[in-house]
């Protein structure tokens, strides 16, 4: 009798749109810069502010863009991490001190240490808002055509290092 | 009554209720649906006019101004290409925050800012679990705006 | 090592509900008793090792163990005791955990309680629960193991959210959790009678009080929600209609319509593929309402979506066990038949109105809740779905029912005659009908609001209400009628008689509750410099300012606010918005002055000006609000006396056999 399979139908209907769904957001806002070119830049290094660092000269390259600030409580947390990761010398790890006083940045990095290849500072968070940073710490991927490739919102933990970045970072090397 | 009139009768009773009830859900349907837009959309005439909806975006770094009320707030909720001014009276919720995701329902005025009932606040500082970030987002929103005294 | 160990019973476990999913069910299909024999050993096993289980993780908590990743995300040494044992459902994996241990609870209680019951059913019943287990507990060990280790060790914990460290959440969830579970028992009673292909009164009678307990539990469950909601949240609202409430909502709205549906397959053997039908799918929504909260595909507003890895295993388990009874139903249910004939007015076609509602209700609880990832699915661009469209479809469905649920203990079984049904209840309904009308008149002197307000829902509200406390009276007085003291004649009716009328008044007082808040309810939010005064529903609020306090693991700004009537002074109220140390999260926690007839509600905003202690404040009067939450108790007590019954606890078949024909027992 057709009407006793009508509740299977229909469970099965529900099912595929359950499946699809998986995985969506349905208020999701799509990250506008994941894909694009990384704004372009130019900005004073904080330990020689008289000499200047500009984006172009990463082109070629893979890197990773670290947005930090000394006033800043979760970047103490990612801290050791990249402290370690920079000795590896997988990739090279600029980092940006954002909205941040030049002396406290350098006291910083002085106290715990420098990861970075570079840092440059980016006192009025003008760039850092080109690049659309709203929480500190923020890690950017961006690939050897100056493409930002991911996005991480919050400290780099073992985690999303080993499970995210890293195995994205290879596969853009090998491109 | 015969059987066969009783069983037709039942049925064309369940058909009648069933179908005022996917009427009624249909009409509920139309008028308190609200689709989701970002302000470069808004800023592109996307958006519905005489109608609420929702905008999701960042409340930009240092836009936040209140009135003398204190409880008027004027904000700007950018997508990162486009800023759209947004006045909201009431409390905000805990987690707003310059800077911070936001989402919020309204509609566009003739002054050309959005005047909003309804704004919630996004949570993503660590990870929660499903009852935990929805229970948050409750608390992060209030719902209806109050009659407010000044 | 003792998280090590809870890992490795929670392995053993998994294996006794493998043996018990199988062996017990085959010996059911071959009449073998020495299989279907292991079912009760293996359930009492099954428990056992789920509760060492449960015991290892509590243990971990207890002890501050932050070397397992779970408890160092959920726990912190500042924390206080009774919340280190609460935060071991403060998130997924825990929760999980409480699951498979209430599950285990659920399967050893029908073991224990089976005793009278065919050797087969135990079996097949027991059997199913299993099956069930085998899901739940491989969903754990293969995508969200509680004992998963975190090294090196955490220092310290990143601490309980804030929210859920509240006397509210220690017994929220568990009770609700009890509930969803327990729908799997009259879930486990519907698959073994459709294995075994008999469908008659006995099996809704067994049913029947697993069915009225899981209820129970829901019922309470969803009311310590919503009342947590209330205070917690800091805005006054007691139902969001959101996804989280929505999921629970569901299936107690089929297990209300299942209650029912098998009253009358017991009495009547009336309705029965239609039973089943609900057994099936108000444990199919508790599970629905699982995959909806776990696998993140409806928590709209949180940017973190949840691991797909999740999603797929409750997705596929979902399929597996509804897609599986839904077939097993296609298949069997045509040979049930329709069972007992009744006409188109009859207490029966009063109870199957109700259902169909219930059911309708829920279906349109489903859409809005499910409706912005259809159209997201579809392409159609991302959308929410209002609390008005609930509040626009529910209401309408639920006059009617309302209606009927008055008529409903009044009617006669097969049929009855409506100019004599009509002439019983009329005066009842006049009476409800004028007392509905004058009351509005008077309800604002009353409230000491400003003026009456006088609206076409309140009316309506309180017509239905009074209309199921009128039909009450009237029943009450004719079983109450007759030989006899007074004494004698309250004892004669049975207990699930009262049950039942204790649960309709409770949906009575509930509803007062409901329109007399929403109609007369003052929400004023206002700024407030220290010393100023705002008057709100008759009632004098004066902010004195806001004093720095700590607490064991917060610092919290206390605001101070006087409370006057009439120039009488009605004490203080402390809202306090609290900062989290571990997790800096800010926190409202409102400040409320509860009352029978009105609740006083104060809750902080933020702060204005720093110079001169200005707020912004949060200031409601909410009449009657508290009747909500008595009404769900009243409710749930109904369940409670309904299963307490005598002739649940009559054993012997001869008895069951012959269904008393005067009482009515819904």
């Amino acid at each position: 009798m057709m009407r006793f399979i009508l509740p299977f139908v229909l469970f099965v209907i529900l099912s595929v749109f359950l499946y699809r769904g998986l995985g969506r957001d349905t208020a999701e806002i799509p990250s506008p810069l994941v894909g694009k070119a990384a704004p372009a830049f130019v900005l004073p290094l904080l330990h020689e502010p008289a000499k200047q660092f500009a984006s172009k000269e990463m082109l070629g390259k893979v890197w990773l863009l670290n947005v930090w600030a000394s006033w800043c409580s979760s970047c103490k947390d990612e801290h050791p991490l990249l402290m370690n990761f920079s000795q590896q010398h997988i990739v090279p790890v600029v980092g940006m001190d954002y909205k941040d006083k030049p002396v406290d940045g350098n006291e910083t990095l002085k106290a715990a240490g420098d990861p970075y290849n570079l840092v440059v500072s980016d006192i009025d968070g003008s760039v850092g808002f080109n690049f659309g940073v709203y929480g500190v710490p923020e890690t950017y991927v961006i690939d050897k055509q100056g493409i930002i490739r991911y996005k991480l919102i919050g400290p780099v933990t073992p985690q999303n290092l080993q499970k995210t970045i890293l195995p994205m970072v290879a596969r853009l090397q090998a491109q | 009554m015969k059987p066969r009139q009783k069983r037709a009768l039942f049925i064309i009773v369940g058909i009648a209720a069933v179908g005022l009830a996917v009427g009624l859900v249909l009409n509920a349907l139309k008028d308190n649906v609200s689709l989701y837009f970002t302000p470069t959309q808004v800023y592109n005439k996307e958006a519905p006019q005489n109608r609420n909806f929702r905008i999701g975006g960042l409340v930009e770094a240092g836009s936040v101004k209140r009135e003398k009320d204190g409880l008027t707030v004027h904000f700007m909720i950018t997508d990162l290409k486009r800023s759209l001014p947004v006045v909201y009276k009431g409390i905000l919720p805990d987690l707003f925050k310059e800077g911070k995701g936001v989402v919020a329902q309204g509609k566009m005025e003739a002054d050309g800012q959005m005047h909003v009932s309804e704004v919630l606040a996004k949570h993503d500082e660590n990870y929660m679990p499903p009852e935990a970030k929805d229970a948050l987002k409750r608390a992060a929103a209030p719902q209806v705006v109050a009659p407010v005294a000044k | 090592m003792i998280p090590e160990l809870g890992h490795f019973s929670l392995i053993i476990a998994l294996f006794l509900g493998m043996i018990l999913g199988v062996l017990p069910i085959l010996g059911a299909a071959r009449n073998n008793s020495v299989l279907m024999g292991v079912a009760r050993p293996l359930a009492y096993g099954q428990f056992v090792f789920v509760s060492l289980a449960f015991s290892a993780l509590a243990y971990a908590f207890l002890a501050n163990d932050f070397s397992v990743l779970y408890v160092a995300e959920h726990s912190n040494s500042h924390l206080p005791g009774q919340y280190r044992f609460a935060a071991i459902w403060g998130g997924h994996e825990g929760s999980l955990l409480l699951w498979a241990l209430f599950l285990s609870v659920w399967t050893a209680a029908v073991a224990i309680f089976s005793r009278h019951l065919p050797e087969e059913m135990v079996a097949r019943v027991l059997g199913v629960m299993g099956l069930i287990s085998v899901g739940f507990i491989m969903f754990m060990l293969f995508t969200s193991s509680p004992f998963t280790r975190l090294l090196p060790a955490a220092a310290d914990g990143q601490d309980l959210n804030p929210l859920l460290q509240d006397p509210g959440l220690v017994i929220h969830p568990p009770m609700l959790y009890m509930g969803y579970v327990g729908f799997s028992v009259a879930y486990a009673f519907a698959i073994s009678a459709l294995l075994g292909g008999k469908l008659d009164a006995t099996w809704a009678r067994w049913s029947r009080p697993w069915t009225t307990v899981a209820w129970v539990f829901m019922t309470i469950g969803i009311m310590l929600g919503s009342g947590w909601a209330y205070y917690e949240l800091g805005w006054g609202g007691w139902w969001f209609w959101d996804p989280v409430e929505n999921a629970s909502f569901m299936p107690w709205l089929l297990g209300t319509a299942l209650i029912h549906s098998l009253a009358v397959t017991e009495k009547r053997g009336a309705f029965k593929s239609w039973t089943v039908l609900l057994a099936i799918g108000a444990f199919s929504l508790s599970l629905l309402g699982t995959f909806l909260v776990r696998s993140g595909v409806l928590t709209s507003v949180h940017s973190f979506a949840a691991d797909p890895k999740r999603g797929i295993f409750i997705l596929s388990f979902l399929v597996l066990v509804i897609g599986a009874s839904l077939l097993l139903f296609a298949w069997r249910a045509p040979k049930v038949g329709l069972g007992g004939k009744f006409d188109i007015l009859s207490r029966e076609s009063l109870l199957l109105s109700n259902n169909v509602l219930l059911s309708v209700a829920s279906a349109s609880v489903f859409i809005g809740t499910l409706y912005p990832l259809f159209m997201d699915a579809l392409g159609y661009g991302k959308l929410s779905v209002g609390p008005p469209y609930f509040e626009a479809v529910f209401v309408p469905l639920m006059i009617p029912m309302v209606f009927m649920m008055g008529l409903g203990p009044l009617a006669r079984w097969k049929k009855m005659s409506v100019p004599d049904l009509a002439r019983r209840v009329q005066w009842g309904f006049a009476s409800a009908l004028v007392l509905a009308l004058i009351l509005p008149l008077s309800m604002g002197r009353f409230l000491s609001l400003e003026s009456n307000k006088f609206s076409a829902m309140v009316v309506l509200g309180l017509l239905m209400a009074f209309w199921i406390i009128a039909s009450l009276v009237i029943s009450l007085k004719q079983r109450w009628s007759g030989q006899g003291t007074f004494m004698a004649r309250v004892r004669r009716q049975s207990m699930s008689y009262y049950g039942m009328q204790a649960a309709h008044l409770g949906m009575a007082i509930f509803i007062i509750g409901v329109t007399l808040v929403k109609g007369y309810e003052t929400e004023r939010d206002v700024r407030m410099n220290v010393g100023d005064t705002v008057m709100a529903g008759g009632f004098e609020f004066r902010f004195k300012g806001v004093t720095q306090t700590a607490g064991p693991n917060y610092t919290a700004s206390t605001g101070h606010v006087l409370v006057y009537q009439d120039g009488r002074s009605l004490g203080e109220l402390l809202p306090e918005k609290r900062q989290y140390n571990a997790s800096g999260m800010p926190m409202t926690d409102a400040s409320i002055q509860p009352g029978v007839f009105r609740d006083l509600y104060v809750s902080l905003g933020e702060p204005i000006s720093e110079s001169d202690g200005a707020w912004a404040v949060r200031v409601y009067i909410k009449p009657f609000v508290d009747w909500i939450w008595a009404g769900c108790l009243l409710m749930g007590l109904g369940g409670i006396l309904a299963v307490s019954d005598r002739r649940y606890r009559i054993h012997k078949k001869a008895v069951l056999a012959t269904a008393p024909q005067s009482s009515i027992h819904i």
